[in-house]
């Protein structure tokens, strides 16, 4: 029986945002919110992540950061866009500097939208983002044994 | 064999003619190899045809004894008027002082003093045999590799100075010679006069390249063990006056059959004291430091692999006769804070050279605590440490040498990822680092046994102080030599390169890391024929130091680490990895070593070692050892002397 | 008498991890508890452990793997040295080498992370090795012998009576051993992402799994120590030495949740100050005892 899901680590990057996802998110991580209850630890290290989970959207400068540290996770691995910035650009999106949500970088598994997006949401998406993380692994297992 | 004694002596001081004489570069080379493995065969030739004969203890003088002693007399005197010549010319006149005071004195006593009886003036036994296949072997070596060395320092990096290859070759011959008439001599007045010509070889090659820097340090190393000379001086003018004999063994008889007279701990407590200076121990840990100006072999051969064992082999001598004795705990305690102080300084500084000798101020610092214990296990200890570390730290003086001549620095910072750039001179080192702290039979077991025997120890205080010494010194050795090796293997970002190391060099070197696998390998072997007929000799017993069970726990470790490394590499060698690069907050830029910096170009990312300057600097640290070292030292001679009158 | 010396190491080598891990479990459940949280399941250890096998192998330098297999090799051989009651001092002489792998594993990679992390833990090392050689130390002097075996068998009574200050000394270093707060300061245990993982931060997937694996391996080493000092020949002693091993085991728990992370400096000094103010006066007052 598979029980990776019930392990994963999560990397939370901030990218161009008004940091209020950000907030939020380090809420999850609270005595009211618990998301370690689902085994989920908040490390800082892409090395260790499971789940990518991004808020704030795509500027040029942070472009080839964020596509270095998804490169520097190993597999399987889910990312999650939370917030209307992450997913879109947001309010930013038209902005000079902006190339739009963390999409047009990297592939996005799970979109949070909120501005900001509440604790319950992010919770949820990371909640679904654990199941998703299931399947990956298991399709990369599935993948392993056939070659 | 008194004849070989004689010519291993005697061969040494005639052939420091050659290099002295002959200065065609290849022709002088070609005089030091023949010289170098005429020395180390019949070095070698005498130590095992005296253990084949049976290894017992032989007293014995030289044929021409009495020659030999005028010439001893003669050269003390010319000695002393050298050091004087040397002292005006530099305008350091209050040093030669030291020298007139410690010569004279003993000369006047023999010329008129009262006439001893003939007594037998050299002793070989399982000791000597030791120290002179220490000096055969390990310091001619050096001497093969100073040939190269020499030639790179000053063909491709010290230009500016005044090419005196001839003479340093030909120190090094005299101090060969001085070095077997040493650890032969049972006769103080020899052995004082062998122990001047070791301290004055060591001043003149310390000064070799002339510039202010080194003179200063040269005369710093001069007064230190000149006022150790003293110490001899005293030791001999007390065997004159008080009981007519110079013979070093009948003092240690002396206080054997009369432990409780401190009377005749006075000779001993002088003597501890020469070897103390001999052997850099704080306070006198200065001149070594300084020492380390001079080029490398000389460092290797005399700064860490023999000169400076002079000292604990004479405290090996006498520590049947410091066993639980205030000179005993004199030395103990000095010891066991060189160990400690000395290992925290080493923390401190990044200059390669200068962390050897710190680790050598601390290593002596092990051996001579283990003496100052004197009883049969520190001795065993003391013994194997003196072998491991005469091999490894010969070896890794050698290494650090080869690599400042191959890339311009010495600096441990300077050394990352040395194994991707010179691999074979990383190898070298990270051998005779691993025999510094690691190697199971090398400090770790020595270790083992001194921690044993200090908690033994009778006197309460002394036990205490010594079992910390040991144990936060411990701590602090592993710290300076870990970071050094993890700077050697770790990732480069330059590729491998030229190595301008010479093939005399890595002979010698090579040579050592093979004597290092052996030495390790045969270990039980040289334990039990070896170290147990001399500590039989010494104790007049001769336990098992290690039990059985942790001997098999050893070999256990040993094999570990050199085998599951190894093997545990094979193992993984094919393992599936996907390479990626380092995590830099994601900002490398695209490799590991460089960074985008705030104004978006790519920088070197520097990664130093910790050097705690502020906790362990040489400015916070090196005063207060001095003067705790010194406080010890003179309350120590003070309870002595006061009680011999 | 052997045969029982070697079950209890091959059982070591067997269940140490799952006795260590479900430990770890309890810790942070308790933790969670203590913080007013609901926790992870106590089987998160297992599970954290597990994934960290499953994943992709990534790595920066090759040469990594290899040693963190000796640093696991050298963990699991100075407990088995421990638990078969060979000789103490080799046990922590065993422990610090192979410390020195998993510190030459960490600086491989030339990472600005993991490289401060390895030097901060060579400071940890540096700070409780003293503590650790003065615990075998006061056992030679209570029973005179290095010995773990004649430890427990020469004595009538627990050797804690003799050694009061160096048990303090050592539950004390236990906390930078745990890496745990104020002295988590190498690998930072709980997610405070504080130069992220220290020494382990370019260690990925199962290598990180191995570090993981091993440290549970000297947990249990280090625990069996504590409980050393409450055992003595009577086999109903084990009861005391597993209830001690709880105590400090909960002590740790309690230390580390109600402190903030210090700097290296002030646990260097803290370290060494408790170990030459407690052991050291210990070891005083005993060699005057013992003669």
């Amino acid at each position: 029986m598979s029980t990776i899901h019930k392990s994963p680590w999560l990397l939370h990057y901030d990218g161009s945002s008004c940091n209020g996802c950000d907030i939020e998110v380090l809420a999850c991580t609270t005595p009211v919110y618990d998301v370690e209850r689902f085994g989920v630890i908040n490390t800082g290290n892409p090395m260790h992540a499971d789940i990518f989970l991004i808020t704030g959207g795509i500027n040029s400068q942070n472009e080839a950061v964020v596509k270095q540290i998804y490169e520097q996770m190993p597999q399987p691995k889910v990312v999650i866009a939370v917030g209307t910035c992450a997913c879109t650009g947001g309010i930013f999106k038209e902005c000079y500097n902006i190339k739009g949500g963390a999409d047009t970088v990297i592939p996005v598994d799970i979109y949070v939208p909120g501005c900001a997006a509440r604790p319950e949401s992010i919770i949820d998406g990371v909640v679904k983002g654990i199941g998703l993380f299931k399947e990956k692994a298991e399709a990369l297992k599935a993948q392993q044994k056939a070659n | 064999m008194e004849m070989l004694v004689t010519a291993l002596i005697c061969l040494p001081f005639l052939w420091a003619i050659f290099p002295a004489l002959i200065h065609h570069s290849k022709c002088r080379a070609f005089f030091v190899y023949l010289g170098c493995a005429i020395v180390m065969i019949l070095s070698i030739i005498t130590a095992v045809q005296w253990f084949m004969a049976g290894g017992q203890t032989l007293n014995f003088s030289l044929p021409y004894q009495e020659t030999f002693g005028h010439v001893f007399l003669v050269g003390d005197i010319l000695l002393m008027f050298f050091i004087i010549y040397l002292c005006a010319k530099y305008k350091k006149t209050i040093i030669s002082l030291l020298t007139i005071v410690s010569t004279v004195v003993p000369t006047v006593l023999e010329l008129a003093g009262p006439k001893i009886p003939n007594n037998y003036t050299m002793r070989f036994d399982y000791l000597t045999m030791i120290m002179v296949l220490i000096i055969g072997i390990v310091g001619t070596l050096i001497g093969v590799y100073a040939v190269g060395y020499m030639h790179g320092y000053h063909i491709h990096h010290h230009k500016e100075l005044k090419d005196r290859r001839s003479f340093f070759l030909a120190m090094i011959f005299v101090f060969f010679g001085a070095m077997f008439g040493l650890v032969f001599s049972a006769n103080l007045c020899s052995l004082y006069f062998f122990w001047e010509i070791t301290s004055v070889t060591s001043f003149l090659l310390i000064g070799y390249t002339r510039t202010d820097e080194a003179i200063n340090n040269s005369f710093k190393a001069l007064w230190m063990n000149l006022l150790g000379g003293c110490g001899l001086a005293v030791a001999i003018s007390v065997g004159y006056l008080w009981y007519g004999t110079v013979n070093l063994f009948d003092y240690i008889d002396l206080v054997q059959a009369d432990p409780t007279n401190i009377r005749n701990m006075l000779p001993i407590a002088c003597l501890a004291f020469a070897a103390l200076t001999k052997s850099a121990q704080f306070p006198f840990s200065g001149w070594l430091l300084g020492a380390m100006v001079a080029p490398t072999p000389s460092s290797a051969l005399l700064h860490s692999a023999t000169m400076v064992k002079a000292g604990v082999y004479l405290l090996i001598r006498i520590s049947v006769a410091m066993a639980d004795n205030y000179v005993g705990n004199m030395v103990a305690l000095i010891g066991g804070f060189t160990f400690l102080a000395a290992s925290c300084l080493a923390i401190s500084v990044s200059d390669g050279k200068k962390v050897l000798a710190y680790s050598t101020i601390s290593n002596l610092g092990l051996i001579v605590a283990c003496t100052g214990c004197g009883y049969e296990e520190t001795i065993w200890a003391a013994v194997f440490l003196v072998i491991f570390h005469a091999v490894s730290k010969s070896m890794l003086f050698q290494c650090v040498g080869a690599i400042e001549n191959t890339t311009g620095s010495r600096d441990v910072e300077d050394m990352q990822g040395l194994i991707a750039i010179f691999p074979k001179l990383a190898v070298i080192l990270m051998i005779g680092i691993a025999g510094m702290f690691l190697a199971p039979f090398g400090m770790l077991i020595s270790k083992w046994a001194a921690l044993k025997a200090f908690i033994d120890t009778t006197s309460v205080y002394v036990s205490t102080l010594m079992v910390l010494f040991i144990c936060f010194g411990s701590a602090t050795t592993m710290f300076y030599w870990t970071k050094w090796m993890s700077k050697i293997l770790g990732a480069s970002p330059r590729e491998k390169s030229r190595d301008l190391t010479k093939k005399n060099e890595y002979i010698s070197m090579f040579f050592h890391a093979f004597m290092m696998v052996a030495l390790i390998l045969g270990f039980p072997w040289l334990s039990k024929h070896v170290l147990k007929p001399l500590s039989n000799d010494m104790f007049g017993t001769a336990t098992q130091v290690i039990s059985y069970q942790n001997m098999i726990i050893m070999i256990v470790l040993l094999v570990g680490i050199f085998v599951v490394p190894f093997v545990n590499f094979v193992l993984t060698k094919g393992q599936k990895a996907k390479q990626v690069i380092t995590y830099m907050g994601g900002a490398n830029a695209g490799d590991n070593f460089n960074f985008v910096s705030a104004t978006g170009d790519p920088k070197e990312m520097h990664i130093a070692n910790f050097y705690m300057e502020d906790i362990m600097g040489e400015k916070k640290l090196f005063t207060p050892a001095i003067m705790i070292s010194a406080f010890i030292i003179i309350v120590y001679m003070i309870i002595v002397i006061g009680g011999a009158f | 008498m052997t045969t029982t010396r070697i079950i209890i190491a091959v059982l070591y080598v067997l269940l140490a991890p799952f006795v260590i891990g479900l430990l770890d479990g309890f810790d942070r459940k308790i933790s969670a508890r203590m913080q007013g949280r609901r926790g992870p399941s106590v089987l998160q250890p297992f599970f954290d452990i597990k994934k960290l096998f499953e994943k992709e192998f990534l790595t920066a330098n090759k040469q990594q793997l290899f040693m963190i297999y000796s640093y696991v090799f050298f963990i699991v051989l100075s407990g088995v040295i421990f638990f078969a009651g060979f000789d103490l001092l080799l046990v922590v002489f065993s422990l610090s080498t192979a410390a020195m792998f998993l510190i030459l594993a960490s600086t491989s990679t030339h990472s600005p992370f993991s490289s401060q992390g390895t030097h901060r833990e060579l400071v940890q090392i540096m700070s409780c090795e003293p503590m650790e050689l003065l615990v075998a130390v006061g056992f030679y002097l209570a029973t005179k012998t290095f010995n773990v075996n004649e430890i427990v068998m020469n004595s009538t009574y627990s050797n804690i009576i003799y050694l009061p200050g160096f048990f303090v000394g050592f539950v004390f270093i236990l906390t930078i051993k745990f890496r745990k707060s104020p002295f988590d300061i190498s690998t930072s245990h709980h997610a405070h992402q504080e130069v992220i993982k220290g020494v382990t931060s370019e260690m990925v997937g199962k290598e990180y799994g191995m570090v993981t694996l091993a440290e549970w391996y000297e947990n249990a080493i280090l625990l069996g120590i504590v409980g050393l000092f409450f055992l003595n020949s009577n086999p109903l002693s084990v009861i005391g030495a597993i209830v001690a091993i709880l105590v400090v085991w909960f002590l740790e728990i309690l230390i580390d949740n109600t402190s903030a992370r210090v700097k290296w400096q002030l646990m260097l000094k803290l370290a060494w100050g408790v170990t030459i103010v407690a052991a050291g006066m210990n070891l005083f007052l005993l060699e005057i005892i013992m003669g």
